[in-house]
């Protein structure tokens, strides 16, 4: 790309690309009125990559588009210094900021699927920055430029994929769409905030060795993410952020192995993986299960412990799309649970877990095999016979917002799922305050809404709802997939307490594999509607011998040094 | 709703004074768009039941020597062709004109939700064939819908209410089918499935409340639109026939005097423009604290 011009080009090669002090960004009327970021400062050098870590509420991503001159309008910022290839840009306004957008830097955001525009085709949004910033030459020279694009981010068939609409592509596809839009002009810096959050890991995998590449060609590259093992596995430097600050800065290795501020360390201990299972993630005493639980339950009656809970067998379902063609989702799945056990179930988006898992529920009937529940029918029932029964089996979900009903403060929504066992206006009102208790909650939850929550605090009024109807199985779909890291520490933490407790059997399903692991005795993987792979955890996630398990856990990135774990006993 | 669902009591034992000075909060956390509104129906709805309480005149009296007097100290609102008191008329005219508003909403509503529940909570079949059947309604302008009963049933009070709620009905009903339709694949709507709750008891305790809950602003919007369009009926001498001062036949009947009267067009349609507004503003309000529009608070 010999004929873009490149700002500064003289002065390019000694000092560094970009040099930050004392950014602070403020939403309100002054610098001073709610600040979300506050004195953050670092340099980067072209080839090297910066991770600014951080979990949400940090500022991290406010600070990335803000390196992009995209703070927003209600935004009020200062800086005390603020260059871009030796350039002060810190009175730069829109126009300033447009003729280096796309050119000089490239920007790639979380959700390809909101920021590539639905009615375009993908390739006229990758040919964008060529045309807004008037180089690339004919219209045939950039087509071609274009495919050439897409080809090297790995998008199969790009020919015909440049004429399609982002929504014909797979989200990994999307993804890497942006990312070849944002290296179209081979800019200098590439901001990436939350690359691969939505992506399975193996998509993530092809994308971070894509930025990987370019900063091996010489571009120096920002990474914002939540996600340590990807961070570790990038970064040269790491700024660590919370609530706007940087409270621990450093080479990446050094962070990593050896961290000094105490925030920097509870975040790596809250990583699930093969080594933390057994101990907690989160610091901070067990739940307070055992002292609550003064009635006994009568639901974990003396079950027979050579009969499983839950059991599948050759489970098959098919659906028929919109556009009339049959499509089989789950083929010949089976798998036992037995009590108090918590079996995985790992797999990569349109793998058939969460179908599985409406199977197991009986939300969904399966066309060919059986699901038992307790060594008697279930799936086989109709939906009147199954009713007295549901109790046994409850169900959390990804997202627990949506499973409120939104008129319904929390006391409501726990108390709608206690069974018909207990009666009366305040023996229900008892058990929805020991339920509150049980999952951390303080009782004066009862009256708020689902929506003046935060997410934790969702999930756990979810959690408080699944084991209301005392239920011997608790079917788990994604349950911290949309948690901090620190917050899915304490989630899992908690459904460890009641697992160990209340004596519940988990079917736990993840695209997480360290989640999956630190949680389950059991493992099953799925890979296209099949069960490739299924044992003790251990087994199948440290010694794969399916083809597709092992590209799988090759594919997860990993903390370059497991934390020193204090031996600490759950 | 909650017959099925034994909600906890609220705190017992809350004396008088507290009840009072909780009122006292909450008037304060009114925008005073909303307490103006508020006001002005509160007017409205005297001038409905007992308009002897504001009225200066006589609405029927005639007096030949006064007719189109500007409005002044003696007369507000100014004097008819044939020197009614338009301020006494407009008072007058509220009783029948919020009883078309009132009704033909109402009677729009019952239809939209029939047709609309139907559809959206019925199979495949019954959807289609209810939603070709809205369709087939749709494709009638409202007016003429309207219209055409009325020449059938004559005009009159009952037939303008009718007539215009049979006539906006379509598109309330194809509103609470999308409602319904969305609501049923509502999250929340598996979880109670799967904690066991009969179908019945879903639709009753999730289904119904939720959809209905945003037609509480269409209903309110759907009041001043009904006048307008019974107005409009009015107006093509349709509608509530003179001397009726209901304000569609206040707006028909001045309309031949529009030229040296502007004040008997502008101020039956300021009546129409004012009730209508108030009510969106009050309903949109209500609307706002019933879908607890409430801030995210950090804990």
């Amino acid at each position: 790309m010999s004929d873009i011009e490149v700002i500064g080009a003289a002065a390019q090669d000694s000092g560094p690309l970009v040099r930050l002090e004392g950014l602070r960004v403020s939403f309100g009327r002054s610098v001073d009125d709610r600040r979300v970021v506050d004195g953050v400062s670092f340099e980067l050098h072209r080839g090297r990559c910066l991770a600014i870590v951080g979990e949400s509420g940090s500022g991290k991503s406010v600070t990335a588009r803000t390196l992009v001159g995209l703070t927003g309008r209600r935004a009020s910022l200062a800086v005390d210094r603020f260059e871009f290839a030796g350039r002060d840009v810190s009175r730069h306004g829109d126009r300033d900021w447009r003729k280096i957008r796309g050119r000089d830097i490239g920007f790639v955001s979380q959700d390809a699927l909101v920021s590539l525009d639905q009615l375009r085709p993908v390739g006229k949004e990758i040919d964008e920055a060529a045309r807004v910033h008037r180089v690339g030459g004919t219209k045939a020279e950039r087509h071609a430029r274009v495919v050439e694009l897409l080809d090297q981010v790995g998008v199969p068939d790009p020919e015909l994929k440049a004429r399609q609409l982002p929504h014909e592509l797979s989200g990994g596809q999307r993804q890497r769409a942006l990312i070849a839009s944002a290296l179209a002009l081979d800019p200098q810096l590439i901001i990436a905030d939350e690359p691969t959050t939505a992506l399975d890991v193996t998509v993530q995998a092809q994308v971070l060795e894509l930025l990987e590449a370019a900063r091996d060609r010489g571009k120096a590259l920002i990474i914002i993410s939540h996600d340590l093992a990807v961070v570790s596995r990038m970064a040269d430097e790491v700024l660590v952020m919370r609530d706007g600050e940087v409270v621990e800065r450093g080479v990446a290795d050094e962070v990593f192995r050896n961290p000094q501020h105490e925030y920097t360390q509870r975040l790596l201990d809250a990583v699930p993986s093969a080594h933390s299972r057994g101990a907690r993630l989160s610091p901070g005493e067990p739940s307070r299960i055992s002292a609550v639980r003064a009635v006994p339950d009568p639901a974990v009656a003396p079950a027979d412990p050579s009969v499983p809970l839950l059991e599948a067998t050759g489970l098959v379902k098919s659906f028929r799309g919109p556009d009339r063609v049959v499509r089989t989702v789950v083929q010949d799945v089976s798998f036992a649970l037995g009590v108090g056990e918590t079996l995985g179930v790992v797999g990569e988006s349109g793998s058939g877990k969460s179908t599985t898992a409406r199977i197991a529920l009986a939300l969904e009937t399966p066309d060919r095999g059986e699901v038992l529940l307790g060594g008697q029918p279930w799936s086989a029932l109709s939906e009147k016979e199954r009713r007295p029964r549901r109790n046994e089996i409850s169900v959390i979900y990804q997202d627990p917002l949506s499973s409120f009903d939104p008129r319904w403060p929390v006391e409501r929504i726990v108390e709608d799922s206690i069974g018909a066992d207990v009666q009366g206006a305040a023996a229900r009102r008892a058990r929805v305050e020991e339920l509150l208790d049980q999952v951390g909650l303080p009782r004066a939850f009862r009256r708020r809404r689902p929506l003046e929550l935060s997410g934790g605090q969702r999930q756990r009024v979810a959690i408080a709802r699944a084991i209301a109807p005392r239920p011997r199985v608790i079917v788990c779909d994604e349950p911290v997939s949309a948690l901090d890291v620190s917050i899915q520490a304490q989630v899992l933490d908690l459904l460890g307490d009641l697992r160990d407790e209340l004596g519940v059997s988990y079917l736990f399903i993840s695209h997480d594999l360290g989640v999956v692991h630190h949680i389950s005795d059991r493992v099953l993987v799925m890979s296209e509607g099949l069960a490739v792979e299924h044992g003790e955890a251990d087994d199948v996630l440290l010694r794969p011998r399916h083809e597709y398990t092992k590209r799988l856990v090759a594919a997860v990135p990993r903390l370059r040094h497991e934390p020193v774990r204090e031996a600490r006993v759950a | 709703m909650s017959t099925a669902n034994p909600s906890f009591d609220e705190a017992p034992g809350r004396s008088r004074g507290h009840r009072l000075s909780v009122a006292r909060a909450y008037l304060r956390s009114v925008p005073i768009g909303v307490q103006l509104a508020t006001v002005v129906l509160i007017v409205f709805l005297i001038a409905a039941i007992a308009p002897g309480l504001l009225q200066t005149h006589d609405a029927y009296r005639t007096d030949l020597l006064s007719g189109l007097k500007a409005p002044s100290g003696s007369h507000l609102f100014g004097t008819d062709q044939s020197g009614r008191d338009v301020f006494s008329r407009v008072v007058a005219g509220t009783r029948q004109s919020l009883q078309i508003g009132l009704g033909a909403t109402g009677v729009a509503l019952v239809i939209g939700l029939l047709l609309g529940v139907a559809a959206g909570l019925g199979g495949r079949w019954t959807d289609g064939t209810v939603s070709r059947f809205i369709d087939v309604l749709f494709s009638f302008p409202t007016l003429f819908l309207a219209l055409l009963l009325v020449s059938i049933f004559g005009a009159g009070i009952t037939t303008t209410i009718v007539a215009v709620g049979v006539g906006t009905s379509p598109g309330y009903a194809r509103m609470v089918r999308g409602q319904f339709i969305t609501v049923r694949r509502a999250g929340y709507v598996e979880a109670a499935r799967a904690v066991g709750h009969t179908r019945s008891r879903i639709v009753r305790q999730h289904i119904f409340p939720n959809a209905i809950r945003p037609l509480v602003a269409i209903f309110t919007l759907g009041v001043g639109q009904s006048i307008a369009f019974a107005s409009g009926l009015a107006y093509l001498g349709l509608g509530v026939a003179p001397p009726s001062p209901e304000w569609g036949a206040l707006l028909d009947a001045g309309r031949q005097y529009v030229t040296e009267a502007w004040w008997l067009e502008l101020m039956p349609g300021a009546a129409i423009v004012l009730f209508a507004l108030s009510v969106t503003v009050v309903g949109r309000h209500v609307q706002e604290r019933l879908e607890g529009n409430v801030k995210v608070e950090d804990a």
